[in-house]
């Protein structure tokens, strides 16, 4: 793995919000980094930060602290100006395209609005020519060039937003749970686009979802978040395979799988996730963990390779 | 029970129910056949707008009048016929024989009495027992499903996500009725959650011997807990059978596509194989078939003609035009095992 590779650099990325209560800890000293035309998915459940992460890499919500190198640059270090500038090169596609998506704007309006924004295309015939080649692109019928999001359903609400955050020819682009608002039939077709998309156009995604089958199918490496923590990462394959952290095991063995075949015994975890407000300085899946020891209740484990390529943060495999 | 269909806690023959709304006439069930035997776990699968949670609201008569209008069909439950119920009726009927648990825990609960309050009611209501008992039954419920007795003083807001839909299954179990509808209910939880929910349920289930009918569009939720599957489209159900029948023996091109489009777990570079197209129009349905414009099998003869039911064996049935009683031992889709 040559560094020239490397895409997006994260280092200890932290985003704290401050709440009447005391510091939420949303994302907490999160690093890993992306290589070029790969995927990295982002698993959790709600509230373990993933979303955030994704903000914060593309300063939408500004980190608290830790580097984001993009290219070899750390952008937070760039003035307003300059990251609107890179903005054109990293995008996101949201979760809910019913919501994600101005009610009172057409189709060809929503996509044409990043072109007109940056003035990448100054005359409106370019403009339309081009958000006809992006609809296309998507699998979206000229025919829709005039309609508003209400008259659609949300397989093509979804493409829509794919279509807005193309419509720059963006290097990387954050997917915040692309596919879950929308029916399987549906999500099938928004992911198989998604990937041809990623080969034609040689993007680099960071996949952020909370569905475990999706990102088996769809990431090159998987990182898993708990808590505000990045508590394993590791390629798709050798995760689901090999999953070593006590929670991403129980996570694994949670999904229902439709096969009345190999089934798989199942670690059913106990309790809630804790509080990420204030939170104390040890294992945070201690309290829930199966196997935690006295040491995981004092102490905070760190991100560790054990072989390579896969990261656990875990005191039990040091 | 002195009748002989008292082995089925509910049965709904041909059942149609259109909204007529003024932008057309939705046709949400098209002739819906669906029965549970008692003490047995139906899943009824398929995707948004294929009429589940109507088929659901039927049940109890919960679909709002008007629009919605019961064109013909029966349901029975526990062999009694219940439309022709009176309001009054189906109140004594409403959380105490036949319960329904909400998809979403979040908006399900009234924001401004206590969770404990909120159990209390449904037994103060059927049970005719004092504010005082059921308040201690509503404490004994809580901790049945998993959460201590005392929290039973505090409001929905003050409990997480799974704590509430924890909630909202003790209510519809305070009754203890015979026949539970689950509609969706774990969509809106995260999956180790959903886990410990789903075991509840199974545990319950079996301790208080109900029927429960599964609304679902996880195939792994059916594989997980249910023993017969209906696969609903368009109104009405296309495929039915055992778990064995529906995952061992697919036959609808449609339920082939639902396990085509799922990403396999344990084969990452298979690609996905979507069904094409949209779910039709249910204001405006394909004359034939349902599932026509979108099938990969489609015939000339499934564009006009309806098909009928052509059973496999005593259960499991499918409305196709592919089969009839000789090739349906064969089957003709392909499904890639998970």
């Amino acid at each position: 793995m040559s560094s020239k590779n490397i895409l997006l650099d994260v280092r200890g990325l932290k985003k704290y919000f401050k709440t009447p209560k005391g510091m939420l800890h949303a994302v907490d000293d999160v690093s890993f980094t992306i290589e070029k035309g790969k995927t990295l998915g982002v698993v959790g459940e709600s509230g373990c930060g993933k979303s955030t992460t994704g903000r914060s890499i593309l300063r939408l919500t500004e980190p608290t602290n830790g580097e984001v190198i993009f290219e070899g640059k750390d952008i937070r270090k760039l003035s307003k100006e300059e990251m609107r500038k890179k903005r054109t090169e990293m995008q996101i596609i949201f979760q809910d395209p019913f919501s994600s998506l101005n009610p009172r704007k057409t189709i060809s309006e929503t996509i044409a609005e990043p072109l007109k924004i940056n003035n990448i295309l100054k005359s409106s015939n370019d403009r339309t020519e081009r958000v006809l080649e992006i609809m296309e692109t998507v699998g979206l019928s000229h025919r829709l060039f005039n309609s508003y999001p209400h008259e659609l359903d949300g397989g093509r609400r979804q493409r829509i937003g794919i279509a807005r955050a193309l419509a720059l020819n963006p290097k990387f682009i954050v997917c915040d749970e692309p596919v879950s608002a929308l029916d399987v039939s549906i999500q099938a077709q928004i992911l198989n686009l998604m990937s041809e998309l990623q080969e034609k156009m040689d993007l680099t995604y960071m996949f952020i979802t909370h569905d475990l089958s999706v990102v088996n199918h769809f990431s090159d490496d998987i990182a898993v978040m708990y808590l505000g923590k990045l508590i394993e990462k590791a390629p798709s394959e050798e995760l689901f395979i090999n999953p070593l952290h006590p929670y991403t095991k129980a996570l694994l063995s949670a999904i229902p799988v439709p096969s009345l075949h190999n089934r798989k015994e199942r670690v059913l975890l106990k309790g809630e996730i804790s509080s990420p407000i204030n939170p104390k300085s040890n294992c945070r899946f201690a309290n829930r963990c199966p196997d935690a020891t006295e040491k995981c209740l004092n102490e905070e484990p760190k991100l560790k390779e054990i072989y390579n390529g896969h990261f656990v943060s875990c005191f039990r495999l040091e | 029970m002195s009748d002989n269909k008292n082995n089925k806690a509910i049965e709904i023959k041909d059942l149609t129910v259109e909204f007529r709304t003024r932008s057309g006439v939705v046709q949400a069930l098209n002739g819906l056949d669906l029965s549970i035997e008692k003490g047995k776990t139906l899943g009824l699968v398929g995707e948004t707008g294929a009429g589940k949670t109507t088929a659901g609201l039927s049940v109890l008569k919960l679909v709002q009048s008007p629009p919605g209008v019961v064109v013909k069909g029966s349901i029975k439950l526990n062999g009694e016929s219940i439309l022709e119920k009176s309001e009054k009726e189906m109140e004594q009927i409403r959380g105490k024989a036949v319960s329904m648990i909400f998809q979403d825990p979040m908006t399900s609960l009234n924001p401004v009495m206590t969770v404990g309050e909120q159990i209390a009611e449904v037994i103060n209501v059927h049970e005719n027992i004092g504010r005082e008992e059921s308040m201690q039954k509503a404490k004994e419920m809580l901790e049945l499903v998993g959460i201590p007795g005392e929290r039973g003083r505090e409001y929905p807001h003050q409990f997480s996500g799974g704590m509430k839909q924890r909630v909202i299954i003790a209510i519809a179990l305070a009754c203890n009725p015979e026949l539970l509808i689950a509609d969706e209910p774990t969509t809106a939880l995260d999956v180790t959650i959903q886990a410990q929910v789903l075991e509840m349920m199974k545990t319950l289930k079996d301790k208080y011997n109900m029927s429960m009918l599964m609304i679902t569009h996880d195939l792994g939720i059916v594989a997980e807990i249910c023993d017969e599957v209906s696969v609903i489209y368009g109104g009405r159900i296309v495929e039915h059978g055992s778990l064995e029948d529906i995952f061992d023996n697919t036959r609808h091109p449609y339920t082939e596509g639902l396990f085509n489009s799922l990403p396999k777990i344990n084969d990452r570079t298979s690609k996905l194989k979507p069904i094409r197209g949209l779910m039709p129009d249910p204001t405006d349905l394909p004359k034939g078939c349902t599932f026509c414009p979108r099938c990969d099998y489609a015939m000339e003869l499934c564009k006009t003609q309806k098909p009928k039911k052509v059973f496999r064996n005593d259960k499991h049935y499918v409305e196709c035009h592919l089969y009839d009683e000789k090739n349906i031992k064969e089957g003709k889709v392909k499904k890639n095992e998970q």
